[in-house]
C-alpha cells in the first residue's frame, strides 16, 4: 500500500513538474514565425464599405456567386462572418461618432484570416496541413487534412470555416492570403489590388508597422494610438489603423503571447529525448520488479488488507 | 533484471490459475441485448445519413462549434472511462496487488473495447474519414491531438496484446475450425502454443507500456483544450488541465471497475466480488483525493472561485461536477458503512463516473466559448443517436465475449479454493 502511495505520487509529481516548465526561454525557440513575411495594413478611416473586395476575392478564389450581389448594400445590415464561400466580409458599424451635420459616421471593417505569425490553427493541426509559409501566408494543403477540425478550435479569430454538407471530401476554407498571386514578382492579394481607395496595403510587414506608426504620428487626432495584429496573439501579418476604439468595431482584446506557447511548451517539455515516457517506464519497471522480488521466496500471493 | 522480468512475466500468465475465469454460460441472445440491436440500429441509420449528407445533415456543428458531442462523449470520456484497463493492470502487476487479479480481465476487456470505438466514432466526426491513417506519414510534433492519436494507435495495439492470452487459454489445444478451414487446426494451434509461450516472456513490457501510453494520452487529451486560451472558460483553462485529467483518469478507473461488476452481476451469474471492490474501492479515497486537492487547489492559485456564483451554465456546471462528481462521492467513500454496502458503493462509483464524465463535458463543450458564436451548441437527435448506438455497441460486445471467452467468474456449484 506504502508502495503504491509512492509511485502513484512519483507518477502525478513528474507530469506535475513538468507541466509545469514553462520557461519563455524554451518556449521562444519553438517559434517558427517568418523573419520579413508580408502583411497587409488596413486603415479603416479610409475604407467606404464598397465590398469590391468581396468581390475580388470571390473572383480570385474562385468561389460561388453570393445570393446577394456585391454592390447590394443592405447585406451590411447585420454582422456577418467570413464562410466557407466567403473568406471575407465586409461588417459596418456604428460607434456614436457623428458628422458635422450630427449623423451617425459608419465605420466599415474588412474581416479575414489574420494570418498570424505563430499561428494556433497550425501548432494545431494534426498532420500539419496548415503552415506558416515564409511569405507569411498561413496556407492550407487540403492533400494532407484529415477534417478533425482542430484548427477551427485553436483559431482566436474563429476563421477556419468547413463545409459541413460534403459527406466525403469537406475542405476548410479560409482566406490564402492569394498565396499564389504574391509569390509572383508584384503580386497583391486581390482585396488590396481592386480597393478604390487604397484602404488596404500590401507590403512587407516590417515597412507596413512604420508606415502605420507614421501615418498615426502625422495625424494623431485621426487615429487611435493602437496598430491591431502589431502584438496581438504575437504578430499577425494582417494590421489595422482605426480612428475608433478597437473594441467597439468587432475585435477582440487579445494577448499578446502566442496561442500555441502553452500547449508546445508542454508537449516539447515533455517529449524531449522522450525523457519523461522513458523515466516512467524505468520507474515502474522498477517497481514490478521490487514487487515481484519480494513474494519470490513466499508462496503466499498476498498480504491480506483488512478492511477497516 | 531481464530474469526477473521473464519470471514476472510467467508468474502473470499464470496468476489465475487459482481465480478461473470462464466463459459464463447463458444464452446470448435475450431481450437486453436486443435493445441494444435496437439502439446501434437506430445509431447506424444516422451514420448512413451522415455518410450520404455529410456531418451538417445529422450534426448540430456549426462554424463556430467545431467539436461536439462525438469528440467530448465518444472519443474523451471514451477514453477516460476506459482507464479501468491500466489502473488494475498497474495495481495487479506492477504494484503487486495480485488478489486483484480477478477484476483485471473485465477491465481488460472494457478498455480494450473502448479503445476500438474510439477510432470507429473518430471515422465518423472528422470530415475526410478516409485520409484518417495521414497522422502516420505526416508527423506534426507540435500538435497535442497528434501526440494523442499516435498513443491511443499504439495502446489499442498494446490492449489487443495484453488481451491475447485470453483467447489463448480459451482456444489452445481446442482449435476446432469448421468445414475445409480444419486443415488448418493443426498450424493454428500450433501458433497458439507459440504464442503462449512468447506472451509470458514479453508481457511485462506491454503491462508497463499500457501504463506509459496511457499517462501520455489521457494528459494529453487536456492539453488539447489548451490551444484555445481565449476561448476556453477560466474555471477550466488551467496550464495543469493535463495533469487533472490524468489524475480524474486514475480515479475513475477503479470506480469504473465497480461499476462494471455491478451492472454485469445484475445480468449475469457471476462469483460475488463484494470484498475485493470494497477494498479496491480504499485507493479510490486516496486518488479521488489527488484529483479534488489539485482541482481546487487549483481553483484557489488562480482565484478563479470568483466565478463560482456567478449563475452562467458555466459556473452552474462547474459547481454541479465539483460537488456531486468529486467532494460528495470523495465524502461517501470515507464512510466505511458505504465501502461495504453493495448499494452505496455502487453509488459512490457512479457519481465519480458522472464527475468524470461532466469534467469531460464541461472542458469541451461547456466551457468552450466561441466568440462570434450565434447560436449556441445543443447535441442533435442525430448525434445523441449515435453516441447511444456506440455505448449499445461496446455493451452488445461486452456480453458476447464474456459468454464466449474466459473473462468473469461465474457462480460454480462445485467450490474450490
Amino acid at each position: 500500500m506504502r508502495m503504491d502511495r509512492r509511485n502513484f505520487l512519483k507518477l502525478a509529481g513528474t507530469a506535475a513538474a513538468t507541466a509545469l516548465t514553462e520557461t519563455p526561454a524554451r518556449a521562444s525557440e519553438t517559434s517558427d514565425a517568418p523573419g520579413d513575411p508580408y502583411g497587409c495594413l488596413v486603415d479603416l478611416t479610409v475604407c467606404v464599405g464598397c465590398r469590391k473586395c468581396e468581390l475580388a476575392c470571390n473572383q480570385v478564389n474562385e468561389l460561388p456567386e453570393p445570393r446577394e450581389p456585391f454592390d447590394d448594400k443592405l447585406v451590411l445590415d447585420r454582422k456577418r462572418r467570413p464562410t466557407p464561400e466567403a473568406f471575407t466580409v465586409v461588417n459596418r458599424y456604428y460607434t456614436g461618432k457623428l458628422d458635422e451635420r450630427n449623423r451617425l459616421v459608419p465605420t466599415y471593417v474588412k474581416v479575414q484570416c489574420m494570418h498570424c505569425q505563430d499561428p494556433g490553427c497550425a501548432s494545431a493541426c494534426i498532420v500539419g496541413a496548415l503552415t506558416k509559409e515564409d511569405n507569411g501566408a498561413v496556407h492550407y494543403d487540403v492533400s494532407k487534412c484529415i477534417g478533425c477540425r482542430y484548427c477551427m478550435v485553436a483559431c482566436p479569430f474563429q476563421i477556419p470555416k468547413y463545409e459541413y454538407h460534403d459527406p466525403l471530401t469537406p475542405r476548410v476554407r479560409k482566406c490564402t492570403f492569394c498565396f499564389e498571386r504574391i509569390g509572383k514578382e508584384g503580386g497583391k492579394p486581390g482585396c488590396a489590388s481592386i480597393c478604390p481607395v487604397e484602404a488596404i496595403a500590401f507590403g512587407k510587414r516590417g515597412q507596413l508597422l512604420e508606415l502605420a506608426r507614421r501615418r498615426i504620428q502625422e495625424d494623431p487626432g485621426r487615429y487611435v494610438d493602437r496598430i491591431y495584429g502589431e502584438k496581438e496573439v504575437g504578430g499577425t501579418s494582417w494590421l489595422y489603423l482605426s480612428g475608433e476604439p478597437f473594441e467597439a468595431l468587432g475585435f477582440q482584446d487579445l494577448p499578446h503571447r502566442p496561442i500555441p506557447r502553452l500547449t508546445e511548451t508542454i508537449q516539447h517539455g515533455l517529449f524531449a529525448y522522450m525523457w519523461a515516457p522513458v523515466t516512467l517506464f524505468g520507474i515502474l519497471g522498477g517497481a514490478m520488479w521490487y514487487n515481484s522480488r519480494d513474494k519470490a521466496g513466499q508462496g503466499s500471493p498476498e498480504k491480506e488488507d483488512k478492511e477497516s | 533484471m531481464t530474469y526477473d522480468h521473464q519470471e514476472e512475466g510467467e508468474r502473470l500468465m499464470s496468476a489465475h490459475a487459482h481465480v478461473k475465469p470462464a466463459p459464463v454460460s447463458v444464452p446470448f441472445w435475450t431481450p437486453g441485448t436486443m435493445v441494444l440491436a435496437a439502439f446501434m440500429l437506430a445509431g447506424g441509420v444516422f451514420v448512413l445519413g451522415r455518410f450520404i449528407g455529410g456531418i451538417g445533415a445529422v450534426a448540430n456543428l456549426d462554424q463556430s462549434h467545431p467539436w461536439g458531442l462525438w469528440i467530448a462523449i465518444d472519443v474523451a470520456t471514451g477514453v477516460a472511462l476506459a482507464a479501468g484497463g491500466f489502473t488494475t493492470g498497474a495495481l495487479a502487476h506492477i504494484f503487486g496487488g495480485h488478489k486483484y487479479e480477478p477484476v483485471v480481465r473485465p477491465a481488460l476487456l472494457t478498455a480494450m473495447l473502448g479503445y476500438t470505438l474510439v477510432p470507429m466514432a473518430l471515422l465518423i466526426d472528422i470530415g475526410r474519414s478516409w485520409a484518417i491513417w495521414h497522422p502516420m506519414i505526416y508527423w506534426q510534433g507540435n500538435s497535442v491531438l497528434f501526440e494523442v492519436a499516435m498513443c491511443v494507435m499504439i495502446y489499442t495495439h498494446v490492449l489487443y496484446i495484453e488481451f491475447l492470452p485470453v483467447v489463448v487459454e480459451r482456444f489452445k489445444g481446442k482449435v476446432n475450425l469448421p468445414g475445409p478451414l480444419a486443415a488448418l487446426n493443426g498450424p493454428v494451434d500450433g501458433l497458439l502454443h507459440i504464442a503462449d509461450g512468447v506472451l509470458g516472456k514479453v508481457m511485462w513490457v506491454f503491462v508497463i507500456g499500457a501504463v506509459v501510453l496511457s499517462c501520455m494520452h489521457q494528459s494529453g487529451l487536456g492539453s488539447l483544450m489548451l490551444i484555445a486560451p481565449t476561448k476556453v472558460h477560466p474555471l477550466w483553462y488551467t496550464p495543469i488541465l493535463p495533469l487533472l485529467f490524468l489524475t480524474s483518469a486514475i480515479a475513475v478507473g477503479f470506480p469504473m471497475v465497480i461499476f462494471e461488476n455491478g451492472l454485469a452481476s445484475s445480468s449475469l451469474p457471476l462469483e460475488d466480488e463484494q470484498d475485493l471492490l470494497a477494498s479496491l474501492s480504499r485507493y479510490t479515497i486516496f486518488l479521488l483525493g489527488l484529483y479534488m486537492a489539485l482541482k481546487l487547489g487549483d481553483m484557489l492559485v488562480r482565484g478563479t472561485y470568483v466565478y463560482l456564483f456567478d449563475g452562467t451554465a458555466q459556473s452552474n456546471a462547474f459547481l454541479v461536477e465539483v460537488f456531486l462528481g468529486v467532494v460528495l462521492p470523495w465524502l461517501l467513500l470515507l464512510a466505511p458503512a458505504v465501502r461495504r454496502s453493495r448499494r452505496g458503493l455502487f453509488i459512490a462509483a457512479s457519481l465519480v463516473i458522472g464527475g468524470v464524465v461532466l469534467n469531460r463535458i464541461n472542458v469541451f463543450l461547456t466551457a468552450y466559448q466561441a466568440p462570434y458564436a450565434e447560436t449556441s451548441y445543443f447535441p442533435s437527435v442525430g448525434e445523441m443517436a449515435i453516441t447511444a448506438g456506440f455505448i449499445a455497441l461496446l455493451m452488445f460486445l461486452y456480453r458476447f465475449l464474456v459468454v464466449w471467452l474466459p473473462v468473469l467468474q461465474p457462480k460454480t456449484e462445485e467450490v474450490s479454493s
